[in-house]
């Protein structure tokens, strides 16, 4: 790759894919702006990466929605409260979100079961499936065959680059995270939000374990499973979204895209507000707010379900595809094998 | 915070690699320093900003060098290319210090690649900063800064004074306002004055007009002249640059590597009047491309164009600028400014006068020209198959090896030999102690490091007393 003298869309989808936005070429870059030049490698791979979200977006009629996603996420957010609330008001009438409920079946008794069970299977399910096409379609253009697919041995490497986020270490030292100092900031930042995205997404799988094999219906006391899993994975999600967002804000702009910034934030905004109103749901669930923190906290779930294939959290996706193909080029050995 | 009312022990005038290697070392001996960069803090550490690494003594492999290098081999190889221009007791100083500079570097941030297994040579006697020189020197200045080093940017020293055998105080100009600072030690390291073209045109005359400078603005020699001017010792052939072809479209300053040209061996080169000048095929490419900056720089108008067809076009590296291109010879000279029909009969001649031969880029090959002046003595192939293509030269000017003289302890000498008693020189401003003339990779960031730490030593070790 490194070799090339001229690089095709594809190529340039995958490079900009790869690229962890570390910014050190950013910095150690002579002809970084201002010089006349104005090399700015980190902007530019962030807007062909927001190029190429739309480019496999599925449904393709979508592809538009990543032109101004801040907005567009905000939008679903706002519709998806409206919407819950409504729900709510309508099965169980509009005194239900302010009553006191309390034991097994305190929720339903908000939102009934088989309306929550349904609408989180069918938009989780179709997120899945719009993400899965979204990455074959990026597969496929940078040159991926499917059976590279199901090997597992291709598999290996990547695994480990996005459950350790490697390429965020800089072999030790870190990353250019805010100006040209190396931290492990923004590693260690969206590490507690990945894995704290896990573990509640463990809490809810365990919490549906119980409940349709077992017939333990929610809420569950404190000391259970699903609620110490969604607990920690809840303030892991709040520490990494506000790291994050910290980092976002307080750091150099000149190697970021401004555009970009809505899209960004939107996305974690969401992500914490999901976190932060699962917390307060789980501390105030024994009192009369309970109706309103659990319309708000599904609210904030449903949007965040509708939004995956269609907002930033389609980097990890494409992200992964670059490293898998990344790891394949080393095995053959036309990828620089030094770190 | 910066006082200039009050005496540094050690000001450091300079903002590259030696300066910020003497700021540090003198800092870490509990001196007060304060460092005066001329450039803005976007285009701090001069020409060690495009720099990418250091060579480096050494007699077992490391993490980043592969087998060994040893004082001899080292010393050796600069006696060849400075054809013995050099002074030997710095020269032997500078390789055997070289080989210490590492750890220290990592010490204050620098990072490394490791060592490239394979065919580059360079990976055996040079080590490659991790980022390149900019990243080195964002360490660096970040490391100075941890640990109290005063920085001014946009801060050009005009003059020096003396008293007797001392430097007393300097007057400076920050951000364009006026001051004066005082030191009990001050290390001069502030360049050369390749960006002079005023200076350069003492020599070269209005042609230096047309010169390209590859690396910082900033290099006007101020201190320099201003040095040699109150009787300090000259060294190195003031006339001399080290000038290679570079991509006539490179900005006028700071165009750095990627503006070079590697076309020249696998094309003909022609002055605006559409006349070759000089055999292209001379020599290996990596013995003649310092050669080429000069030859330009004597040409009309400081131009060049070399000429190449589609064959050739994926035999170099190319520079950042896509090649002047066209179906015909005489629609490439329209574009190029040249007269169509000297282009279309140079090119006619030298088509008739290549001989056949087996066309081998990588050595000396059979590939001639026969009855032509000037020939072209290896790899001349016809320029036939269209479309032709054409990069527009200029000189570009690396650096220049007039400098300073100074001691093993770095300290400057005035004309008499006597030594100043508390100014010491580092980096390029004193290089034409060790490199007179020619050129080896990485000997400047290697010079730059060892005489930077000593001079800091150096000054730390007077401002004690």
């Amino acid at each position: 790759m490194e070799l090339l003298r001229s690089f095709t869309n594809p190529d340039l989808s995958y490079l900009a894919n790869l690229c962890h936005n570390c910014r050190g070429c950013f910095y150690a870059c002579p002809y970084a702006p201002p010089h006349e030049f104005a090399l700015n490698l980190p902007k530019t791979f962030a807007q062909v990466r927001n190029e190429s979200y739309a480019e496999y977006a599925w449904p393709r009629v979508l592809a538009g929605v990543f032109a101004s996603n801040g907005v567009v996420v905000s939008l679903v957010t706002v519709a998806c409260l409206t919407l819950i609330f409504m729900i709510s008001i309508y099965f169980q009438g509009p005194n239900a979100l302010y009553a006191k409920h309390l034991g097994s079946g305190a929720f339903y008794a908000v939102i009934p079961f088989r309306v929550m069970v349904t609408v989180s299977i069918v938009t989780l399910g179709y997120a899945l499936l719009a993400l899965a096409m979204g990455f074959l379609n990026f597969w496929k253009d940078i040159g991926g065959t499917i059976p590279e697919l199901f090997s597992l041995s291709n598999w290996q490497r990547t695994f480990a680059d996005v459950l350790t986020l490697r390429n965020l270490g800089g072999g030790g030292h870190g990353c250019t995270d805010k100006d040209e100092t190396f931290s492990n900031a923004r590693r260690r930042f969206h590490h507690a939000l990945f894995y704290g995205f896990l573990l509640c997404a463990a809490s809810t799988t365990v919490a549906a374990i119980y409940d349709h094999f077992l017939h333990w219906i929610a809420p569950y006391p404190f000391v259970s499973l699903p609620v110490l899993l969604g607990t920690m994975g809840g303030v892991g999600m709040m520490v990494g979204c506000s790291g994050l967002t910290w980092l976002k804000l307080v750091g150099d702009q000149t190697p970021a895209d401004r555009n970009l910034l809505g899209a960004d934030l939107a996305l974690t905004l969401l992500l914490a507000l999901s976190a932060f109103s699962g917390l307060v749901l789980l501390a105030l669930r024994s009192t009369e707010a309970l109706g309103i923190l659990l319309a708000l906290h599904l609210s904030f779930i449903l949007a965040l379900f509708l939004v995956l294939p269609y907002s930033k959290f389609v980097h990890g996706i494409y992200r992964s595809g670059a490293l898998l193909r990344n790891s394949i080029e080393r095995r053959l050995g036309s990828a620089p094998s030094s770190e | 915070m910066v006082d200039l009312n009050s005496i540094y022990d050690v000001l450091v005038i300079g903002g590259g690699n030696a300066a910020l290697c003497a700021a540090v070392t003198a800092r870490r001996k509990g001196k007060s320093v304060l460092l005066l960069e001329h450039a803005p803090r976007d285009f701090r550490g001069g020409n060690s900003r495009h720099t990418r690494n250091l060579r480096v003594m050494h007699s077992a492999p490391t993490s980043v060098l592969t087998e060994s290098y040893s004082e001899d081999e080292y010393f050796q190889d600069l006696l060849r290319v400075t054809a013995g221009n050099t002074d030997e007791v710095l020269a032997r100083l500078t390789v055997k210090e070289s080989g210490n500079a590492l750890p220290w570097m990592e010490s204050c941030g620098a990072l490394f690649q490791p060592a490239l297994s394979g065919t580059l040579s360079l990976s055996r006697t040079n080590a490659f900063f991790l980022g390149g020189g900019k990243a080195l020197m964002n360490a660096y200045y970040h490391t100075a800064d941890c640990i109290g080093v005063h920085t001014l940017y946009d801060t050009e020293v005009q003059t020096l004074h003396f008293e007797g055998r001392s430097v007393r105080n300097v007057t400076i100009s920050v951000k364009g306002f006026p001051a004066n600072v005082r030191a009990k030690a001050v290390v001069a390291a502030s360049g050369g004055f390749q960006a002079n073209l005023e200076w350069l045109k003492e020599y070269w005359g209005e042609a230096a007009g047309n010169f390209l400078i590859r690396g910082t603005p900033y290099a006007r020699g101020r201190v320099l002249r201003d040095l040699l001017r109150k009787g300090v010792m000259p060294v190195g052939d003031p006339k001399q640059c080290h000038a290679l072809a570079i991509d006539a479209r490179a900005p006028k300053f700071d165009g750095g590597i990627v503006t070079r040209l590697d076309c020249i061996p696998f094309s003909i080169v022609v002055n605006n009047l559409g006349d070759r000048f000089y055999d292209e095929g001379e020599d290996i490419w990596p013995k003649r491309y310092a050669i080429w900056g000069l030859l330009l720089a004597r040409q009309p108008q400081q131009i060049g164009f070399s000429i190449f067809d589609s064959k050739s076009l994926n035999r170099f590296m190319p520079s950042v600028f896509p090649p002047v291109q066209s179906q015909t010879i005489a629609g490439l000279a329209a574009q190029l400014g040249l007269p169509p029909a000297a282009l279309e009969k140079t090119v006619r001649e030298y088509n008739i006068a290549v001989r056949p031969g087996n066309f081998d880029s990588k050595k000396l090959d059979s590939c001639h020209t026969e009855g032509l002046v000037p020939p072209k003595s290896n790899w001349a192939l016809p320029i036939d198959v269209p479309p032709f293509y054409s990069y527009p030269l200029r000189p570009g000017i690396t650096f220049t090896y007039l400098g300073v003289k100074v001691n093993e302890e770095a300290r400057v000498l005035l004309e008499s030999g006597t030594p100043i008693d508390n100014l010491f020189a580092a980096g390029e401003m004193m290089a034409g102690n060790i490199l007179g003339c020619g050129y080896l990779a990485g000997l400047g960031m290697a010079i730059g490091t060892v005489f930077g730490r000593i001079a800091g030593r150096e000054a730390a070790r007077i401002a004690d007393n």
